[in-house]
Parts: structure tokens; C-alpha cells; sequence
């Protein structure tokens, strides 16, 4: 059985703590949110298990600090949306704003239409796949997890990263300090393969470049003390 | 933090609406800008008159009998519209230099002017302004709008949003430019002044002065990528539409849709909540460094 809350007639802050407390009881059960009006904030900090259909745009931060829940946005979502997501499944029919899925810890974060600059900065182990495009400085200081992104990339990508895997199908255009095309192996096929499959993405690994960290912005290096 | 809105509309049939959407527009953006908020609407218009937008702290004796007085300065005929503290003033358009300068001289703010614009701006929350001057029942072909969070410059009605440094043209601004003082005595060197010590109103006389100099609205845009320094998602009112830019890094939020009717702008999706078909709207986030304009 499906619970509808309408935000019309629901406050944000009666809708948060609803569905709060459904995920904290553990039930799984399902809720539909209409009218969501591009509100803030939505269905943040849900800590257990529950599926959460949001009929609509939203606004900054949905989603944010995800754990295990299932939470779909049948629209576009604002900045920061999947924000330090602990795990579960947040899925972005529409376009996704800038910094979507930041300091992302785990769990996984499908966006089917364009994410905007700064996508999955700060990433510490989320993976986001992207159907469509995304902004400059995305996978800033990325320091673990996945980017898969099926369009192009913009201005420096993965700039200063640590060991996040960057996927990009289409173009980049430009890759940020220490950031490098890698040979794509076996292993990567194989986690590529799988993030395609979950996210329901129609492409194949074999089409996708990787990028990742060249490694040498992780140590101070004595030759460049003249250049500080 | 600011709140940035603005509509334009393909459609004549939605004209009697335009201030009733902006001003639900402007209202969602209050939690933006708190402080003040304003608005520039693009009404219908006379063929060769000019309409100049003043504001008076001590509207009940400065607007008093202003436009018997401006007549005669002027020698040409003037007629008067009094909205709260607010006034707009129908000149012919020759008479136009110097009615702004004599209106100047008697210590009225200079709003804006133009064969279209109006501007209205004031301190106060949003839904306050737009009551005090009955926004929601202003019609027009498009117009733009602003609610405040002020960091560059005093909360005052001049440092309030539009800016307008050129007949029909107005810029309002989320952000804050970091070389406005340099680019202010830039300008001066050319003969372009401004009247407030506010980083905005200096990209307006910017764009103003490009304009001036033979640029498109589009070539003027495209410049403040390269001359403007700072932070800034822009949206700029000119007689025939409105332009859009943001700045390369663009932490500055902007959102457009467009459905067959309209094409709206705003600082959050939640300013568009109440516009008729937003459901199958085509919405999108305005690229940086890219300039967008629509022009009837």
C-alpha cells in the first residue's frame, strides 16, 4: 500500500518527519509525494528502509544523508541533491543541479538527465551514474566510488582527485590538475558493466574512456618548494 | 544570497496577468532576500512620450503638484502617476534630458526611464513592496524582479534592485562583482556614471555602455563574462526582452522554463510553482559563461 502526502496540505517539516520515522521503523513501505512544489530539503535523513516517490520538481538538498532508502524524483531536483548519502538508491528522472551527490559516502545516485557543475564533489565512495552530461569541476578532490557519466564532461574533470574512478563515454573538455586518462582493464569493464546494469543505463562498457588520479599531487614535492 | 526572478511572455492574452505572476514569483523569493525588493515591468506605451520613474521619501509633498511644475521647467506637457512613493511621469521624449535633470535637482531618485519600463523598488519585505504598489494588478509584455540580501551596499531604495542606466534597460543581480570599483572609474573615464555605491549598478552601466557603443544586447552580455569580475548570475530587461548570463564558475542558482506561452526565470524552481503549465514546461538550468536572450 501506497501512502500519498500532499504538500499542499502537508507542512515540509510534517512530511520529513513522517517519513522519518516510517524509515526508522524498518517496514519498507512505500510513499508518494505530490505537489511537492519544488520545496528544500525534501525526504533528508532517512535512515532505514523505505521507497519514496516524489511526483515532481524539488528543490536544494533532497535527499541528503540517504541511508538505505529508495527515493526517485519524478522531475528535476536542486543543488546538492543526494548530499553525504550514506547508501540506498536516489534516482533523478529530470536534470540534477549543481553539486549533486556530494561527499557521497555510498549507495547509489542515477540521475537520467544532465547534472550540472561540480557533480560528485568531494565523493567518498557514492557511485553516480549520469545518463546525460555534466558540468565543469565535477569529481573535484573525489576521493573514492564511481562517476559514471554517459554524455560529456566539462571544464576539469576530477580535479586534485584521490582514487574515485571517473567513466565518461562521450568528451571531456578538459580534465583538471592530476587528473589523466587510465587504461581501461578487465576489472573496470566488470564494475563499469555492473553500474550500467543497475542504473538502467543503455550503453556498453567497451564505449566508455576511464579516468583517474595521476597520483602526484598527494605528496609535498621538494623540487617545487621555489614555486610556493 | 539574493533572489532573482523574471517572465516574458510570447503571448498577448496572458499581458493583464504579468504582475500578478512576477509578484507570486517575487513573494516565493522572499527567504532569498528579505531586506528589499523590486521590480521592473515593460507596460504599454505612448508613441514619442517617455515615462520616468521617481521615488520621494516624502511622497505627499514632493509629488505634490510635480507635474505643473515639471510643465513649466520643461515647457512641454507632462502628466503624473502616483503609486505610494513612487511616481511616473509622461514626458515627451525630447523633453526627456532635461526633464531627468531637472527632477534630479529638486532631490528625486531617478528610478529608471524609458518608452516602456517602469521600476519600482523599495526596502521592506517582498510582499510588502509588491502590496504597497499593487504589483499583482501592473499588466506588460515581460518584466523582471529582485528581492535583496544586501552585502555590497546599504539597504536603501537606491540600493535596491533594478538597476537602470539607459532608457528601458535594468539589470538585476544575484552575486557580488569583485573589480566594480575599478570597473566604476573605467566607466567614468568615458563619461558613464552611476548614482549608488552598488557593485550591480555598475554591470548595468556596463552593459549600458557597450550597448551605447554599437554592441547587441548579446555582445553586451557576452563582455561582462570578460570584463566582470566576481560572482553573478544577471538577468537584464531591455524594451523588446530579457537576457540571462551567469559567470563561468556559476555557484550562483539559476533555473528557466519555457512553455508556448512564456519563458520565465528564476533563482529556484519553487518561483515557478504557481505558473499555468509549469507541469510541461521545458526546464532547464541556464549553462555559465553562456548568454541566453529572447526578444519579440
Amino acid at each position: 500500500m501506497t501512502t500519498t502526502l500532499d504538500m499542499t496540505a502537508t507542512d515540509l517539516r510534517a512530511v520529513n518527519t513522517t517519513l522519518q520515522a516510517a524509515a526508522r521503523a524498518q517496514a519498507n513501505e512505500d510513499y508518494e509525494i505530490i505537489n511537492p512544489r519544488g520545496a528544500h530539503a525534501m525526504a533528508c535523513g532517512l535512515d532505514g528502509p523505505l521507497t519514496v516517490t516524489i511526483k515532481g520538481s524539488t528543490g536544494y538538498y533532497c535527499a541528503g544523508m540517504n541511508k538505505e532508502a529508495t527515493v526517485t524524483v519524478e522531475g528535476s531536483a536542486g543543488p546538492g541533491v543526494a548530499e553525504n548519502m550514506m547508501s540506498g538508491i536516489v534516482t533523478i528522472e529530470g536534470d540534477a543541479s549543481q553539486y549533486a551527490g556530494a561527499t557521497g559516502h555510498g549507495g547509489l545516485l542515477n540521475i537520467k538527465g544532465n547534472a550540472s557543475s561540480r557533480c560528485g564533489i568531494s565523493m567518498k565512495g557514492i557511485d553516480i551514474v549520469v545518463h546525460g552530461n555534466i558540468g565543469h569541476m565535477s569529481a573535484f578532490m573525489a576521493q573514492k566510488g564511481n562517476l559514471v557519466v554517459l554524455g560529456d564532461a566539462g571544464d576539469a574533470l576530477g580535479d586534485s582527485l584521490y582514487e574515485a574512478r571517473l567513466f565518461v563515454r562521450g568528451s571531456v573538455k578538459s580534465l583538471g590538475a592530476d587528473c589523466i586518462e587510465k587504461e581501461m582493464r578487465p576489472e573496470h569493464l566488470e564494475i563499469l558493466a555492473k553500474l550500467l546494469e543497475q542504473a538502467g543505463a543503455d550503453a556498453k562498457p567497451e564505449e566508455f574512456k576511464r579516468y583517474g588520479s595521476a597520483r602526484k599531487l598527494y605528496n609535498f614535492n621538494i623540487d617545487h618548494a621555489d614555486e610556493y | 544570497m539574493c533572489g532573482i526572478v523574471g517572465l516574458f511572455l510570447k503571448k498577448d492574452d496572458l499581458r493583464p496577468q504579468l504582475g500578478d505572476m512576477l509578484t507570486d514569483m517575487l513573494i516565493t523569493m522572499t527567504d532569498r532576500g528579505p531586506d528589499s525588493a523590486g521590480i521592473a515591468i515593460y507596460g504599454p506605451e505612448t508613441e514619442g512620450m517617455v515615462k520616468i520613474t521617481v521615488q520621494s521619501d516624502s511622497p505627499e509633498t514632493a509629488f505634490a503638484h510635480l507635474d505643473a511644475a515639471l510643465c513649466a521647467a520643461i515647457d512641454a506637457p507632462v502628466t503624473i502617476k502616483v503609486i505610494d512613493t513612487h511616481a511616473v511621469l509622461t514626458v515627451p521624449e525630447a523633453s526627456e534630458a532635461a526633464a531627468i535633470a531637472w527632477l534630479e535637482e529638486t532631490g528625486l531618485r531617478i528610478m529608471g526611464s524609458g518608452a516602456s519600463m517602469e521600476i519600482y523598488k523599495e526596502v521592506g519585505l517582498p510582499k510588502d513592496v509588491a502590496a504597497r504598489f499593487g504589483l499583482r494588478e501592473m499588466g506588460g509584455s515581460h518584466g523582471i524582479g529582485h528581492t535583496r540580501m544586501a552585502t555590497e551596499s546599504a539597504v536603501t531604495t537606491m540600493g535596491a534592485h533594478p538597476f537602470s542606466t539607459a532608457d528601458d534597460q535594468c539589470l538585476v543581480h544575484n552575486g557580488s562583482l569583485s573589480n566594480h570599483n575599478q570597473m566604476r572609474r573605467t566607466l567614468a573615464r568615458k563619461g558613464v556614471f552611476t548614482r549608488s555605491e552598488n557593485d550591480t549598478e555598475v554591470g548595468a552601466a556596463y552593459i549600458s555602455s557597450r550597448i551605447a557603443e554599437g554592441a547587441t544586447l548579446g555582445e553586451a552580455l557576452e563582455g561582462t563574462i570578460k570584463d566582470l569580475d566576481g560572482f553573478f548570475t544577471f538577468v537584464t530587461g531591455t524594451r523588446n526582452g530579457f537576457g540571462v548570463v551567469r559567470d563561468p564558475i556559476a555557484c550562483k542558482p539559476a533555473v528557466m522554463a519555457e512553455t508556448e506561452d512564456y519563458v520565465a526565470f528564476a533563482s529556484e524552481y519553487r518561483a515557478f510553482a504557481d505558473l499555468p503549465g509549469i507541469e510541461a514546461a521545458r526546464v532547464w538550468e541556464p549553462e555559465p559563461a553562456t548568454v541566453y536572450f529572447w526578444e519579440r
